[in-house]
């Protein structure tokens, strides 16, 4: 890639980031940049996991589940404030995905897919059907941040999308920072020869098995961190953050953009998150249309939109 | 006791459904190597079109049999249009692909039937049969029965028949096999239309049973899958023995433990299995190629 420099992309987000408000017609759209940057944060996790080591998932919405319980329930049943309760959720998450990556991730392709799509289904399950505690398939509510009515204090009047707005937009770009710098340090290299071939990365002496999991386990955290923003800046969460569809969607945010690079993946939670929202004019055909998209930018630009434009690019110019 | 026996009597027809579907996932996967999500859409076609050519006034076997060629159709048409331009792709691309697919049939049913829940008439009545203190309606043996007999039509037709050997010698080395004269591109059509067809047949068996909706096939591809996972992907007698495992793992926990609980517990025992088999109870262990 040619930009491919962390802080040319870091910089090129931030810039986007910053600048798209001044377009904005009316405060709507607030909401949706907050749930593509929400997405966004959760798609570079994917990338650290299937761009970087090779491993894929079809239960990561599992874990923005447990993200987003712990924003609901503990504030409620054990004080904790909903700007800690990101830090438990993110916790209990990381601990669960090395419990559950330990022996999972000795599983290879389709049997690693169907193990931790098992696992999402536990935790969206576990969510329905729990109904005295998580109030069942109706969902339940999720207090505010305490935040924003601090910053009021100082006289900075946010309204609740402009507010989300920037709060998912820094802890996106935090996101994508750790990833990038991750991709360039020794970790980050090993994972992508496991990625190469499992077998030689081993004969080089690389630890296969604790990278495997330290891909899943910081990956987990991602999606953990946006099940609770997303819980937050909607004040309600339902079982459906943890449901399979949620999962696959996320998987083809990162695949559609190009999963091998973080600006590609985050590029394409952006197209699937906008889609719904100007499909809405054609309800009917929305399953449609984001099924044939999906097809086609698979056998078209198997690489992803944004790597296989580049490349098609950089073919033009030589 | 008379409780266990029905558990088991409705665990065996469910596990029957799941075996057909995990069958379908079988010979996609032997013949290119994909796990087809869209699976599941198959049986949601078998029952659909069935009830909406029934309604339209076919006698009820005909409509069963178009519902079953149409539906053959499909799954040629999704194997030519996405999945061949998209050969040699990595694992996670084909999933999206065979998802997208599954959003995209399941859209357009959506828009060509309706989103109401729909069935047609038991092929045999509505009499229970009374076994033992236990009831089974008579469709229950036309799904057990459906799956028995294709799960002998298969085994025979690969082993017995030279197209059958063609089909695992396509799959085994695409390239050995098209060089001693087989004609690949079509095996993988047959393929396709063969586990499209036994998915189609399965929806036409069960719809009596279960009623048929637009979206009744997410839920079929991931139980069909997860037994195709158990028996071991690839073996045609693993997925019947997946099949019917997971069916009466589901009625057992469904009577015994809670039957909220039930689809838990099956995927419980799948991880259970994986961590224990990593290949399935009957998949064979392969070696990575450097």
């Amino acid at each position: 890639m040619k930009l491919s420099s962390k802080w040319v992309q870091l910089a090129a987000l931030a810039v986007l980031v910053a600048v798209l408000p001044l377009f904005f017609p009316s405060g709507y759209y607030y909401r949706v940049g907050a749930l593509i940057f929400v997405n966004g944060l959760a798609v570079t996790g994917l990338v650290i996991l299937i761009g970087y080591a090779g491993q894929i998932s079809l239960g990561h919405a599992g874990f923005a589940g447990i993200g987003g319980y712990a924003c609901a329930l503990a504030p409620e049943h054990l004080g904790l404030p909903p700007s800690l309760s990101i830090l438990l959720g993110a916790a209990i998450s990381a601990l669960l995905a090395v419990l559950i990556g330990k022996p999972i991730l000795r599983l290879r392709g389709y049997y690693l897919a169907v193990a931790t799509l098992g696992f999402g289904i536990l935790v969206s399950m576990v969510l329905t059907n729990e109904r005295a505690l998580t109030g069942g398939p109706d969902g339940m509510a999720v207090q505010g941040l305490a935040l924003r009515k601090i910053l009021r204090g100082w006289g900075w009047r946010l309204s609740s999308g402009e507010f989300w707005y920037v709060m998912s937009a820094l802890a996106m770009l935090l996101g994508v920072w750790i990833a990038l710098n991750l991709f360039q340090s020794a970790t980050g290299r090993a994972m992508r020869a496991l990625h190469g071939s499992e077998v030689a990365a081993r004969t080089v002496g690389i630890d296969v098995a604790r990278l495997k999991l330290q891909a899943f386990v910081i990956s987990a955290v991602y999606a953990s961190v946006s099940g609770s923003l997303l819980a937050l800046q909607n004040k309600f969460v339902t079982p459906d953050i943890a449901g399979f569809m949620h999962s696959i969607e996320l998987v083809t945010m990162a695949v559609l953009g190009g999963v091998g690079s973080v600006v590609g993946a985050v590029t394409g939670g952006a197209i699937l998150t906008l889609l719904p929202q100007v499909l809405t004019v054609f309800a009917e055909y929305e399953q449609l249309v984001l099924g044939l998209v999906m097809i086609l930018v698979m056998i078209f630009l198997p690489r992803g939109l944004l790597p296989s434009i580049a490349a098609k690019m950089k073919g033009r110019g030589e | 006791m008379d409780a266990l026996l029905q558990f088991l009597l409705s665990g065996v027809t469910v596990g029957a459904v799941y075996a057909l579907v995990a069958l379908g996932f079988t010979i996609i996967y032997n013949a290119s190597d994909v796990v087809n999500f869209a699976q599941g859409e198959f049986v949601m076609l078998g029952g659909m079109i069935t009830v909406f050519t029934y309604q339209a006034g076919l006698p009820l076997p005909l409509a069963a049999v178009l519902a079953i060629a149409i539906t053959s159709l499909v799954g040629v048409a999704l194997n030519k249009l996405a999945l061949e331009p998209a050969r040699g792709a990595p694992v996670v691309s084909l999933i999206i692909i065979t998802i997208g697919a599954s959003i995209f049939i399941r859209g357009a049913a959506q828009l060509i039937f309706d989103k109401q829940l729909h069935r047609f008439p038991s092929f045999s009545g509505d009499q229970p049969i009374h076994i033992l203190g236990a009831t089974l309606v008579p469709q229950s043996l036309w799904v057990i029965g459906g799956a028995v007999l294709v799960f002998i039509g298969l085994w025979l037709f690969f082993t017995k028949t030279l197209t059958g050997k063609a089909v695992l010698a396509t799959a085994n080395n695409r390239l050995a096999a098209q060089l001693v004269g087989i004609n690949t591109g079509w095996i993988m059509t047959l393929s396709f239309a063969l586990s499209a067809a036994i998915g189609a047949l399965a929806g036409v068996l069960v719809t009596p049973i279960t009623l048929v909706g637009y979206d009744v096939g997410v839920g079929l591809a991931l139980k069909g899958f997860a037994a195709a996972m158990l028996g071991g992907m690839g073996n045609p007698k693993g997925a019947l023995v997946g099949g019917i495992a997971l069916g009466l793992l589901e009625a057992l926990t469904a009577g015994y433990l809670s039957s909220q609980y039930k689809d838990a517990v099956a995927f419980i025992v799948i991880l259970a299995v994986l961590f224990v088999m990593p290949q399935g109870l009957f998949g064979k262990s392969t070696t990575e190629r450097v």
